[in-house]
């Protein structure tokens, strides 16, 4: 389990239902390296001012993190972590590698309409 | 006033954390302004095993207590934050953040840190986790048995280099100079390893791709001529910058960008204190920022305190 104050995602059937449940979703899929760090504190960050959207992390080296690691979207990634977008189960945007607080939130106030 | 405080320490790694303990110890009000996530270039290093009195630990884990015993202390921290405005010339100092919350203090310490270099080249940033990374440890395995690149001639590159050729099956080293700056012993390890191989005197001038890189643009910097190199994937390790783009014309910076600081932490500037990897010095490690931030923290106490009272006495004349 990553060392986040996220909800964790740990396996397949609990993404699935994060996605029924959770109209929009970020789920950042990586591990406890430099890479990823920054994005999970962003989100933990921002988690209380954007309540329209659920927050979510995911180990990328669990084997029901195949449900990220193999998505279209992230065909072509080769850097940690894959940030997955949902909205209505459906993915909107996909993110290889570290981002800024700026370019997610842009990310968000454009595809679930801000906070 | 809610948004006064004794110091405002500007940054959020080991130097920036270590002056937030001291001070809040001090029983002076301080805040941290940091621009990026808690930690700096400390969240980098997977593993220090130099730090004294700590045997192992990552890189996260001792940002995550730095950042602990200074909240504990009672030091504000807001990480994340965009710093729109400094005016640090008078006596009560300003820094405004997202063009709307000002923030005053009696003094102030820099502790920007740095980042890392990137090359320049045409569409750099277009392919960054598509097939360029800065990070070994991170995005290795994405390379098992590809051909790929490091940039670089310093130690990181080299020791990478080599630590690359785990998942690489051929790892070409591109320097733009004639020699290398690293250690004898981790260059004669690079040549004696049959994966990598050297292009010297070479620079990357441009990324190519679709939707992942594909190959890459190299220039012979004597004879200027330009090649075009298929490859997976190029680590780049070129060392770094001082993060001080917004502090020019605010405070002395040296031909590197370094703040000038004397022994104190001192800037040309009254009540302006600096420490960390931003500063001009040599060795740039976890223990020299942690240093730089405690000497900076008691000089800046010292002015504030003196300030303090000069202006007490002022007040009962």
């Amino acid at each position: 389990m990553l060392r986040t104050n996220l909800t964790h995602v740990l396996s397949e059937q609990e993404h699935s239902k994060l996605l029924q449940e959770n109209e929009n979703v970020m789920i950042c899929c990586g591990r406890m390296g430099p890479m990823c760090i920054p994005v999970y504190e962003v989100m933990e960050e921002i988690e209380n001012d954007y309540k329209n959207v659920k927050f979510a992390d995911m180990e990328f080296d669990t084997p029901d993190a195949k449900v990220i690691r193999n998505l279209p979207d992230v065909r072509g990634f080769q850097g940690i972590p894959f940030v997955i977008y949902y909205k209505n189960g459906k993915v909107v945007k996909a993110t290889s590698s570290i981002q800024s607080k700026d370019q997610v939130t842009a990310i968000l106030d454009a595809n679930f309409g801000g906070k | 006033m809610e948004n006064h405080f004794d110091v405002i320490i500007i940054g959020g790694g080991a130097a920036g954390l270590t002056a937030g303990i001291y001070l809040s110890r001090a029983k002076l009000s301080a805040l941290i302004l940091n621009e990026g996530a808690i930690g700096g270039q400390m969240v980098l290093t997977h593993e220090i095993a130099n730090y004294p009195g700590i045997e192992n630990i990552s890189g996260y884990e001792l940002a995550r207590n730095m950042k602990a015993q200074a909240q504990k202390f009672g030091c504000v921290i807001k990480s994340n934050v965009k710093i729109s405005e400094m005016n640090l010339s008078e006596e009560i100092k300003r820094v405004v953040v997202g063009g709307k919350d000002v923030f005053t203090s009696h003094a102030v310490i820099i502790a920007t840190g740095g980042k890392s270099r990137t090359i320049g080249a045409i569409r750099e940033d277009e392919f960054k986790g598509k097939g360029i990374s800065y990070c070994a440890t991170c995005d290795g395995d994405f390379f098992q048995d590809k051909e790929i690149i490091v940039v670089g001639g310093g130690n990181s590159a080299i020791e990478e280099a080599v630590s690359l050729t785990k998942y690489a099956s051929k790892v070409t080293v591109v320097h733009q100079f004639d020699h290398f700056q690293a250690l004898e012993k981790y260059v004669e390890e690079a040549k004696n390893n049959p994966k990598i191989n050297f292009i010297m005197e070479t620079k990357i001038t441009e990324f190519v791709g679709v939707e992942k890189l594909e190959s890459v643009k190299i220039q012979n910097q004597r004879t200027n001529e330009t090649t075009e190199m298929k490859i997976d994937g190029v680590f780049i390790f070129i060392g770094y910058v001082p993060n001080t783009e917004k502090l020019n014309g605010i405070v002395e910076l040296n031909e590197r960008e370094e703040i000038v600081v004397d022994e104190n932490m001192s800037t040309n500037v009254k009540g302006v204190y600096a420490a960390g990897d931003s500063i001009n010095k040599r060795y740039r490690q976890v223990t020299t920022a942690v240093a730089d931030g405690t000497i900076a923290a008691l000089s800046a106490a010292e002015y504030v305190n003196n300030y303090k009272k000069e202006l007490s006495l002022a007040t009962s004349d």
